[in-house]
């Protein structure tokens, strides 16, 4: 599986260096840094795939873990790029309950599915052009400046839900929740295709370079002539942006908007998907497919342990335990 | 001295991405001693100082202090040995004071609190010793890079450092402090500290050094009492080949040629206080016009102003004779200019991103349709510069922090040469690298203008001003106070319009 590090080919150095070596050790340090979650997810894959009943069947994958771990890894994605600036969106929970509200309120007042996921979405964007203008225009720190909208978001949703449960029923609009495209379901289509769109911007474009380079070193990147203000609001639009999605696609799941629950501690979950990827948070990295592995990984590793008896929180504590173990990984090949 | 050397080094070997950086390296310095450690760029002088402190791990040989074989896995561990180093870059924390900074980590307490009169009065003395004295309680940053030189090395020494290693340290300094610090090498051998001392100034070595260290390639290819070697034998060895000598190139053909040429940008009366009152410089085609000053004297602050990298309050600037004013530096890129700062690493490389990348980055609007970079077209443009400029590397994907100084420095020319630019701004192009990439670099500049590129040349050497430059302009408070071209540029000239130039004295008479 090729990984989208910085650029596809910087990375092999350390493997490369290691090799180069000769010595064991080394060359498997640096490849569980780079495969880390790839390993833990074979692992994870084999292990059930013998020890809990039915995993190996489409259903399983597809219906139960895959679509399960959409949500987080597409709001991961999202985090990914405001990561490879060198910030972070602490906001992606509260824009998701947000987005969900709108998009609810709006269908119940009759526009219209399309109208309501165009208006949801747009709500998101908004917050995520407050977020990046705080960030680029008045220079606050990015942790800072999405913690305004992870406190007073969820407080929006909420006073646009009237403390109530807004539920409603429109199988076109809860089509990005419960619908099927040639028998996958909807979130995990938009989680591969968000992906791949994604990767391709990193692989392929201007966008992708000058996103690197502004999280790597904005003043050069400056002085080279990249607009890093509107590479850098560019990504926190992208991440709020599918938050939103995400949100529209949990509340479709659930016929109901729930502005105290939608998106709850879905930023950390997030963020952890980005670290468990070897992506270090001080920006000028990315990596797509490493982020989404992150993302499947946690929630297997979860569903796994939860599936076996071991008590939720028990559950929690593996999971920071394994977050650990890709960090130091990834200290260890410096 | 009979004694077993203090710091013995043998048959050291390392290696990045299967390029040996080092190949039976060995180093030796006795106690009291000063050794020289000299090589060009990517000869491996930084690898081994890093081998030598910790940062990296040796892939062979032995590394005996005191006749003890010893292996560092950190910094931390070879300080407590008694290894100190001072760096390139000072490596202190920028916002604490100047007495945190020096005693950190092994700060005086009482009653498990920390005694801040103590620190501030070890601090004082310390620095004192150094003959620096200043408040200790201000911020590091506050100070000139000189005053936090001595604090990194006042730092050092207050960890009874036995050997010191001190890579660079005159790089950023000026004339009267590098004579401060030498004083504090000579008074260190004094007291039987084993120094190693890595410097590109000849004159600095001789001065100060014992025996030399020539590395080159990754090996040692001279190691003998400095007095027994002459300068060019030493510049000969580093480089591999015969040098000759004081050959003095000067640019002086090309300016007849460009006499007659058209003024590709002129800038008057800059204004941008407290830096900039006043700083005025223009540019002909394939002319190289320099750009002389002390420090602060506004040279990299003028240069900032006209590749729109920071606003002006006042002046105005033409390009082929129409007025514009750049905003950001995107606007002066799309103009045709180019601008390699003077800070390399802060301003200049993406360390993560490949050289593939960090050469063409200032080119990517060119090589984009629709938004996707054009792949076949960069690798094309790569490959070409590379080829152009020699750039030494495992590959283009390689990350350029991976490079030595030198071959960062031509990535970064290249960067600016790929866009095809009409006038080239250069701030120090040749800082902290070795003799020879500084020769290679001259020699393009002289090439890329004989081919109609105009350069403006930031340097603080006279020695590069005067070879490469077919005028120079002086610069003193922000203000441009003289204009020397052809036969009237020398040292002389040159030191005196820095030191006591007067505004009214043979001003800006063509442009």
């Amino acid at each position: 599986m090729p990984e989208t590090v910085s650029d596809p080919a910087a990375t092999r150095s350390p493997e490369s260096a290691a090799a180069a070596t000769g010595r064991r050790g080394a060359v498997w340090a640096a490849r569980a840094q780079r495969y880390g979650a790839g390993v833990l997810l074979v692992l994870l894959f084999a292990y059930n795939a013998l020890a809990t009943p039915n995993f190996l069947t489409v259903q399983t994958l597809l219906d139960v873990q895959l679509r399960q771990a959409a949500p987080v890894a597409i709001v991961a994605l999202g985090m990914a790029l405001v990561i490879a600036t060198g910030g972070i969106d602490l906001s992606v929970g509260s824009v998701m309950a947000i987005a969900g509200q709108v998009g609810a309120l709006t269908l119940l007042a009759g526009v219209g599915p399309v109208a309501a996921v165009a208006l949801a979405l747009l709500a998101a964007a908004a917050c995520g052009v407050f977020n990046g203008s705080l960030v680029v225009r008045y220079g606050v720190q990015p942790i800072v400046a999405t913690l305004i909208l992870f406190i007073a978001g969820r407080g929006i949703a909420q006073l646009l839900s009237g403390g109530r449960l807004t539920g409603f029923r429109d199988p076109a609009f809860q089509f990005l929740g419960l619908g099927r495209v040639a028998g996958v379901p909807m979130p995990v289509v938009l989680m591969v295709v968000l992906a791949a769109v994604l990767w391709f911007v990193v692989r392929y474009t201007a966008y992708g370079r000058t996103l690197l380079a502004t999280g790597g070193n904005p003043r050069a990147a400056r002085l080279s002539g990249v607009r890093v203000g509107r590479v850098t609001m560019i990504a926190y639009v992208a991440s709020a942006a599918l938050a939103g999605l995400v949100g529209l696609v949990v509340i479709g799941i659930t016929s109901a908007s729930d502005a105290n629950n939608v998106g709850l501690g879905l930023e950390l979950d997030a963020i952890a998907a980005v670290a468990v990827s070897g992506t270090p948070l001080t920006g000028g990295r990315i990596s797509v497919i490493g982020t989404l592995v992150g993302a499947v990984v946690l929630r297997l590793l979860q569903n796994t342990l939860i599936a076996q008896g071991v008590p939720r929180e028990v559950a929690q504590i593996v999971t920071g335990v394994v977050i650990v173990i890709a960090l130091f990984l990834q200290r260890r090949s410096r | 001295m009979a004694d077993a050397p203090l710091l013995q080094m043998r048959g050291i070997d390392k290696s990045f991405a299967g390029v040996p950086a080092l190949t039976g390296v060995d180093l030796s310095v006795p106690a009291g001693e000063v050794r020289a450690l000299i090589g060009q760029n990517g000869a491996g002088k930084s690898t081994l100082i890093k081998v030598l402190t910790g940062v990296h791990r040796r892939d062979a040989g032995q590394v005996e202090l005191d006749g003890r074989p010893v292996d560092f896995g950190s910094v931390h561990e070879a300080q407590r040995a008694g290894v100190a180093t001072i760096y390139q870059e000072v490596n202190l924390v920028p916002y604490r004071s100047l007495a945190e900074n020096v005693c950190i980590g092994r700060a005086p307490r009482r009653f498990g609190l920390l005694d801040w009169r103590a620190i501030n009065a070890e601090a004082r003395e310390r620095l004192a010793a150094l003959d620096v004295h200043v408040d200790v309680t201000r911020p590091l940053h506050e100070f000139p890079i000189a005053t936090q030189q001595m604090t990194a090395i006042a730092r050092a020494l207050s960890f009874d450092a036995r050997l010191v290693v001190m890579d660079e340290p005159t790089s950023s300094l000026a004339e009267h402090e590098v004579g401060v610090l030498l004083d504090v090498v000579r008074r260190l051998r004094d007291s039987g500290v084993a120094v190693v001392f890595v410097s590109h100034r000849l004159d600095e070595l001789y001065a100060v050094c014992d025996t030399i260290t020539v590395l080159r390639d990754g090996r040692c290819v001279a190691d003998a009492p400095l007095a027994e070697l002459s300068k060019y034998e030493v510049v000969s060895a580093m480089l591999g080949r015969a040098l000759t000598e004081s050959e003095r190139r000067g640019r002086h053909v090309g300016a007849a040629r460009a006499a007659g040429a058209p003024t590709v940008l002129e800038a008057r009366d800059l204004h941008r206080p407290p830096a900039l009152n006043g700083s005025s410089v223009s540019v002909r085609r394939g002319e190289v016009v320099g750009l002389a000053g002390l420090l602060g004297s506004g040279r990299s602050e003028t240069a900032r102003a006209l590749f729109g990298a920071d606003p002006v309050t006042g002046g105005e600037m033409r390009l082929a004779g129409e007025p514009v004013a750049f905003s950001s530096p995107r606007d002066a890129i799309r103009a045709g200019l180019g601008f390699n700062s003077e800070d390399r690493k802060a301003d200049g490389i993406v360390p993560d991103l490949s050289v593939r990348e960090n050469l063409t980055l200032a080119l990517l609007p060119r090589l984009t349709r629709r938004g996707v970079v054009d792949r076949g077209r960069q690798q094309e443009i790569v490959d070409r510069f590379v080829a152009r400029l020699g750039i030494r590397m495992a590959s283009p994907d390689q990350p350029v922090r991976e490079l030595s100084g030198g071959n960062q420095q031509k990535v970064l020319l290249a960067r600016w040469l790929c866009t095809d630019p009409r006038l080239l701004i250069l701030d120090e192009p040749t800082r902290g690298i070795d003799v020879g990439a500084k020769q290679e670099i001259a020699e393009l500049v002289d090439e890329l203008a004989d081919d109609g590129l105009s350069v403006l040349l930031v340097s603080s050497e006279l020695e590069e001003l005067i070879n490469g430059c077919d005028r120079v302009v002086v610069l003193r408070d922000g203000e441009t106070v003289r204009e020397l071209a052809g036969a009237d540029i020398s040292e002389d000239a040159i030191v005196q319009a820095m030191a006591e130039g007067s505004a009214g004295a043979g001003e800006h008479g063509d442009a």
